[in-house]
């Protein structure tokens, strides 16, 4: 199947082909959805390492005196807090209080930030960041196509990594960065990832990161396609724009309450999450098990016997717990861990059960 | 690819007949590799009565679900246990240990109206 002359693709495009990845159409971009299989990929970041082609996520650096002080207007975490070589998950939120995305803001230097919004919305949030530009001086680039991003992922990941880097890999912490050498290339090696597992992702210009995958390749990891992606990150806990959030639905409600700071005086949403966050939410983001057959998929009714609640933003059977998981938005009164109702499963209506987020952690299920 | 022996639907279900009028059930290669990762598969009951191109089940990967069709009509005799209590058979071995179902034909004629390997290579050709 010829993909449209519009896709994108990533400098390791060549390599996904020659590997028998299936690639898909993808937010823009034309991406490998499997190598092997979803299971199998899922299997070899819980057991050893995986590597996965995440350049189609937006890479925009921001620098300048009013670099921090444009952050803090947009991002839902204190931007003036964060140390150098750090890294936080935060949201991206509108005048409503809405999600617009979620990211990962890396401290690079006193003026020098990098922000690595979804694929499918870095536009929406360049849109959105043009609107509350006014009256600073820093310059916003976008070096999504200049770079490429590799997630390297897997209890074994940092002992791969440490075998092609000076940097002292084991004192990298999580959500820490640095600026150093990863297979002779120039890299942004950072302890963050998708998948809930220790891991770490690695950005370096776009012509290198072909050597940068044969070296990590060679040293055992294993190539995972966005399928796989999809599973562990579901399995971890983390929502995922478009299914779990969007505009429609505020951090409060999809539990993300943690990754706000709305008590900020420049904060764009600031008044709007304080006072979501002082009324309450009527619904509520819940991670559920299946009692019986089938998979949970996106879409789903949840349903309360004869009465539809709620409605499945995402699903998967996990192989690491051998179950079916999925979360979805339920009304309150549904969204302690326990409750029950059922989904409706093509018309077959299956027992499911609120349970602890996230569902499978590194601590938990070692 | 297609093993030349059996006989094809345009649902990609394959055929096997066997002596007495027994016909082996189960999903083509093209299939199983485009569903990906099987997870589920939901089939009927021994003894129940299926009609030509009706649907006869379920079966789930990681990524979708699709309902699956009967070839034929008949009744069943027997349940491939193992693709629904290892539906990864079905990915291993989607025309020998991945079979799904035995049924006693009720009109061998049917088969007249179901693809031959060639033929069906050259659907799923037209299908790309």
């Amino acid at each position: 199947m010829a993909a449209p002359d519009s896709l994108r693709r990533t400098s390791l495009f060549d390599i996904h082909v020659s590997l028998g990845g299936r690639m898909v159409p993808f937010a823009g971009w034309e991406m490998p959805v499997q190598y092997e299989g979803i299971l199998a990929e899922a299997r070899a970041v819980r057991s050893g390492a995986g590597l996965f082609d995440v350049s189609h996520m937006g890479r925009l650096e921001i620098t300048g005196p009013g670099a921090a002080g444009f952050l803090e207007r947009v991002l839902s975490v204190d931007v003036p807090g964060l140390r150098q070589w750090r890294a936080r998950y935060n949201l991206i939120c509108d005048e409503g209080g809405g999600i617009i995305d979620d990211c990962i803001v890396y401290r690079l230097g006193d003026e020098r930030f990098l922000v690595i919004p979804n694929a499918a919305n870095t536009d929406a949030v360049l849109e959105w960041f043009s609107k509350w530009d006014s009256g600073l001086d820093f310059e916003l680039q976008n070096v999504t196509e200049a770079t490429a991003m590799i997630a390297h992922q897997g209890p074994q990941a940092s002992d791969m990594v440490a075998g092609l880097t000076p940097y002292d890999v084991t004192s990298l912490k999580m959500f820490a960065a640095a600026e150093t050498e990863v297979a002779g290339v120039k890299a942004l090696l950072a302890r963050t990832g998708y998948t809930g597992e220790d891991g770490v992702e690695l950005i370096v210009s776009a012509d290198a990161a072909p050597t940068v995958w044969r070296a990590l390749s060679e040293k055992g990891a294993v190539p995972c396609g966005l399928g796989s992606r999809d599973v562990l990150r579901l399995e971890a806990g983390l929502l995922l724009h478009g299914n779990d959030m969007d505009t429609s639905v505020n951090p409060y409600e999809a539990g993300l309450e943690k990754f706000v700071a709305p008590d900020r005086d420049r904060y764009a949403a600031g008044e709007s999450l304080r006072r979501i966050r002082d009324q309450g939410v009527g619904r509520k983001l819940v991670g559920f098990i299946l009692h019986g057959k089938g998979v949970p998929r996106h879409g789903y009714d949840i349903m309360d016997g004869p009465n539809r609640i709620g409605e499945v933003t995402s699903g998967s059977h996990s192989p690491t717990l051998d179950m079916s998981i999925g979360m979805g938005y339920v009304p309150t009164g549904y969204a302690a861990v326990g409750s029950r109702f059922q989904i409706d499963m093509r018309g077959r209506a299956v027992d499911a059960e609120v349970t602890t987020l996230p569902f499978y952690s590194r601590r938990k299920n070692a | 690819m297609n093993p030349p022996d059996l006989m094809y639907s345009e649902e990609h279900e394959w055929v096997r007949s066997r002596p007495g009028g027994v016909a082996e059930i189960g999903i083509t290669e093209f299939a199983a590799e485009s569903l990906g990762d099987v997870v589920f598969v939901e089939l009927p009951s021994v003894g129940e009565e299926l009609t030509q191109f009706g649907k006869m089940g379920e079966i789930e990967s990681v990524k979708t679900v699709s309902d699956l069709f009967t070839p034929l009509s008949g009744k069943v005799l027997e349940v491939n246990a193992n693709a629904t209590d290892s539906p990864e058979v079905v990915n291993e071995g989607p025309y020998e240990k991945g079979w799904l179902l035995r049924i006693s034909m009720t009109d061998e004629s049917e088969l007249d109206k179901l693809m031959s390997a060639d033929q069906y290579e050259a659907f799923l050709a037209f299908q790309e």
